[in-house]
């Protein structure tokens, strides 16, 4: 097998047409490219450097919680971990994760576009991602920050050491990337559809990025000013924050959450796309209650803005507030259970094929069912009072974000991979690891809703002996967990350049980027598809007829000759 | 403390504790039940509809309107319930009964510091009676923090710069976590401490004891607040006769005022606490704006003994 680095551009020897891999080689051909596909791949080697680093983080959180005492780094380092931990796997993992990795690389193909609509800008996401990123890591080298990635005033704006104003400043330039990523895609669909691609003829995955696009470009903005203030009042005590210059602490809770509660759906909807597309794949049958689907997603998104104050319910807001923002809540539960519904119908009288994909999918299915059902509890006034700030809500959202949208960004990764890469994996080690990802991450969570409930408070470097045998279990599926994730990471860096050469459609998808070759071409289509069929035509045996002569991707490489 | 290995609740030893627990309860049975059976309808049609031929193209069955608007609407209704009960026992926990011991709490990193209406203060414990309804002051000196006692199923935080109350009823002698649940900086897993329960009896001799822990003033709250009262110089304004250069004291707690602006408030603590540290902001009507802020140059316990003696100003009239 030739392997890419020593073959030329255009046609190599084998008889393959020259994809976006080969398009050109070096680092300036990747960092100056406006190729959505390696903007996408740029993104993935960025956020997976920041997952092993937040990972180590966590790991170390749970080896110094093995015991009660502080016996493996002092307080002072231990906060630094957890907020570290914080910042890196939501701002510079989880938010640009599915959206800025499987967005940018599948949106543009499956509504049939060459690109998406602002090449330049898409790059200019990537360099603000970066730079915020780095700004971040450069704190870090410095010394670190200790304020929790929630940055709570008074603390984070008047009392905390460290290099608070840096991160922020990291964490705001990050959050340009998500206003032009998400201004990107709302454009892009729509105005780059192809003829045919109507709005009900899209793939999920593109109704869920499009809630989420509608997110970041509402929410983060709020999120900027908000950090920014906390900037001004760390460096010129302008009193917004700070009691003791005129300023409500509270205040900055309001803006933060405005923004940090609608991105907990930048986190999670996009994730839903990918399990409706995977579901419809390893079942081969359309999504059941299509709509139903497509619409929840923006009625998340539309709801996710109005349920901030549920993170205040203790700090003294107004009762009848707090009434209003919990049981808007309950409305959120809503759009949510009907998708786990409809999924699982989805199921019913389907050809199902546990593929990696799938297993990850549908781990997703039970790990977000949990992290779901245990958000009610904090939803209500009356439980929330005693778990608000405990473990509990740690597991809580470990369940929303890692059960649920880490197993969906896997899912993802693994079901597009050989579409990516033009490789396939080998599948009984991905089996392997995403056991073993399902069964770590509960042995890790599960625990901490119980140590929760007991009153285990959140952020605490020592704690009190009782709750010791949890965090003992927690941190031995800690363990099982990363050596998931280590194995998955192993054997996909291993496919780029072993694994077997991938078809164009391995899994015998719809939709159409498995109609063209894997990898694709740099402009992905060679004619613009017309559409002509419904989403999710798994019931058809064969492919369209626009797409025949993919038809048979075992032949795919005499075909392209 | 709990002996079990797996405990799975903590202790209850206040009136909330079941009540929280029965819900809790609840929303478990709930829980466990959507779990299980979506979990097991997955696992049933994985195995059944399992793929026996490459070739298989199963029919579609695009949605069934009648199915999805039953699972949309009884989920729905099933929420409406929860958060009815939820809501019905917040209104039970926000809303502070108003009679009942009085305790001032002020958070500091990393401290709690207490300060009870017989002079009595302590540090990291907070000596309560049983079966009596205690109201809790909060506020913080620095970054916020929060108050919380597992064991009572409650928690508020103490957020600088102004008043939070919570109440409870303890419901069993003993000993108990008092935790701060708001991250606030390097030591907040040390700003832990006790809660002690305790008969009745037993409280009162505490509260005069000079051995059995905190610190015997000998001087109640209000008596350690009228001797601020007139260090600051509080009087030479405020005098205990109408004609004086500020509003006559007496008697105006729990009263309305109207201020300048036409608006009409309660006289309750927080209003207290910010007329003395920023007077302008709520200015009684017929009054000149003379009154000098008092803004970072009294402590919270200092301020609550202020109040407290207001307080008894009240009290003393009546």
């Amino acid at each position: 097998m030739s392997t890419a680095t020593a073959a030329p551009p255009a046609t190599n020897g084998h008889g393959e047409t020259e994809n976006f891999l080969t398009a050109g080689y070096g680092f300036k051909t990747w960092l100056l490219t406006l190729d959505h596909k390696r903007i996408g791949l740029l993104y993935l080697g960025c956020i997976t450097v920041v997952f092993l680093m937040g990972g180590f983080f966590a790991g170390m959180i749970r080896a110094e919680l093995m015991t009660p005492q502080g016996d493996l780094v002092g307080a002072e380092t231990y906060n630094k971990m957890f907020t570290l931990h914080g910042v890196l796997m939501i701002f510079f993992f989880l938010i640009p994760s599915v959206p800025a990795v499987l967005g940018n690389f599948v949106l543009p193909i499956m509504i049939g576009a060459k690109d998406v609509a602002f090449p330049k800008l898409n790059l200019l996401s990537w360099y603000m991602y970066a730079s915020g990123a780095l700004l971040a890591l450069l704190a870090m080298v410095l010394g670190g920050v200790d304020t929790g990635w929630t940055f709570y005033t008074p603390y984070s704006s008047t009392y905390a050491n460290g290099y608070v104003a840096l991160v922020v400043v990291g964490v705001f330039v990050n959050g340009f990337s998500s206003i032009l990523t998400g201004l990107n895609f709302m454009v892009t669909v729509h105005k780059m559809r192809a003829p045919g691609m109507t709005w009900f003829r899209l793939p999920l995955f593109i109704w869920a990025q499009y809630a989420t696009s509608m997110i970041m470009l509402l929410g983060t903005p709020v999120v900027a000013i908000t950090l920014l203030l906390v900037v001004l009042e760390r460096v010129l005590h302008i009193g917004i924050f700070d009691p003791r210059y005129g300023g409500d602490p509270i205040l900055f809770q309001h803006m933060f959450w405005f923004y940090s509660h609608p991105a907990v759906y930048i986190m999670i909807l996009p994730g839903f796309g990918v399990v409706s597309e995977i579901i419809a794949c390893f079942s081969r049958k359309a999504i059941f209650g299509y709509s139903f689907v497509a619409f929840s997603s923006l009625a998340i998104a539309v709801l996710g803005f109005l349920v901030w104050g549920h993170h205040m319910f203790t700090t003294g807001q107004s009762m009848y507030a707090s009434m209003v923002f919990s049981f808007i809540t309950f409305f959120i539960a809503v759009p949510t259970a009907v998708k786990i519904f409809n999924w699982t119908a989805t199921l019913y009288k389907g050809s199902i094929s546990l593929k990696s994909p799938m297993l990850y999918a549908l781990g997703f299915i039970g790990l977000f069912l949990i992290g779901g059902l245990t958000g009610l509890f904090l939803s209500t006034l009356g439980t929330d009072i005693h778990l608000h700030d405990t473990y509990f809500v740690v597991a809580h959202f470990h369940y929303v974000m890692v059960g649920g949208m880490v197993m969906a960004f896997l899912g993802g990764v693994h079901f597009w991979w050989p579409k990516m890469t033009g490789r396939m994996y080998p599948e009984t080690l991905a089996k392997i690891s995403a056991a073993l990802v399902f069964v770590g991450f509960n042995l890790t969570f599960f625990p901490q809703f119980i140590m929760g409930y007991l009153g285990m408070p959140r952020r605490y470097h020592t704690y009190p002996p009782e709750f010791q045998v949890y965090h003992v279990m927690s941190t031995a599926g800690a363990t099982v967990l990363g050596l998931g994730y280590v194995l998955l990471i192993a054997y996909l860096l291993w496919s780029v350049y072993k694994g077997p050469k991938a078809p164009a459609n391995p899994w015998a998808a719809k939709g159409l980027e498995w109609n063209i070759p894997s990898p694709p071409v740099v402009t992905n289509f060679d004619t613009t598809p017309v559409v002509t069929w419904e989403p999710y035509p798994y019931e058809q045996p064969e492919e369209h007829p626009s797409d025949s002569q993919h038809a048979y991707p075992k032949k795919q490489e005499e075909h392209l000759v | 403390m709990s002996k079990e290995w797996f405990p799975l609740l903590p202790e209850q030893a206040s009136t909330f504790a079941w009540q929280v627990d029965a819900l809790y309860l609840l929303l478990v049975g709930l829980s466990v039940f959507f779990t299980i059976a979506i979990i097991a309808v997955i696992i049933y049609f994985s195995i059944k509809y399992r793929r026996r031929s490459e070739s298989e193209r199963p029919a579609a069955i695009h949605g069934n309107l009648p199915l999805e608007l039953a699972w949309s609407i009884i989920p729905m209704f099933m929420c409406i319930g929860v958060f009815a009960l939820g809501a019905d026992l917040f209104f039970n926990m926000y809303r502070t009964p108003t009679d009942g011991i009085d305790i001032y709490v002020v958070g500091k990193q990393w401290m709690w510091k207490v300060q009870h209406p017989e002079g009595k203060r302590e540090i990291n414990t907070l000596h309560v009676p049983v079966n009596q309804t205690i109201r809790l002051t909060l506020t913080s000196e620095d970054v916020i923090h929060s108050f919380y006692i597992p064991a009572f199923r409650t928690k508020k935080d103490a957020v600088p710069g102004r008043y939070n109350t919570m109440w409870f009823e303890a419901t069993q002698v003993g000993e108990y976590h008092l935790f701060c649940a708001e991250y606030c900086g390097t030591q907040h897993s040390g700003m832990i401490g006790r809660v002690y329960v305790m008969e009745l009896d037993d409280y009162q001799r505490w509260l005069v004891s000079t051995s059995a822990g905190g610190e015997a003033t000998g001087q109640s709250m209000a008596q350690l607040g009228e001797v601020q009262f007139q260090q600051l110089g509080c009087q030479t304004c405020h005098k205990a006769e109408p004609g004086g250069r500020g509003p006559d004291l007496n008697g105006v707690f729990g009263k309305p005022v109207e201020l300048a602006s036409g608006e009409t408030v309660r006289v309750d603590e927080t209003y207290l606490r910010e007329s003395i540290l920023t007077p302008a902001a709520k200015l009684v009507k017929g009054y000149p704006p003379i009154m000098p802020a008092f803004q970072g140059q009294v402590s919270e316990e200092t301020l609550a003994q202020l109040v407290e003696y207001v307080k008894s100003l009240g009290a003393a009239k009546k």
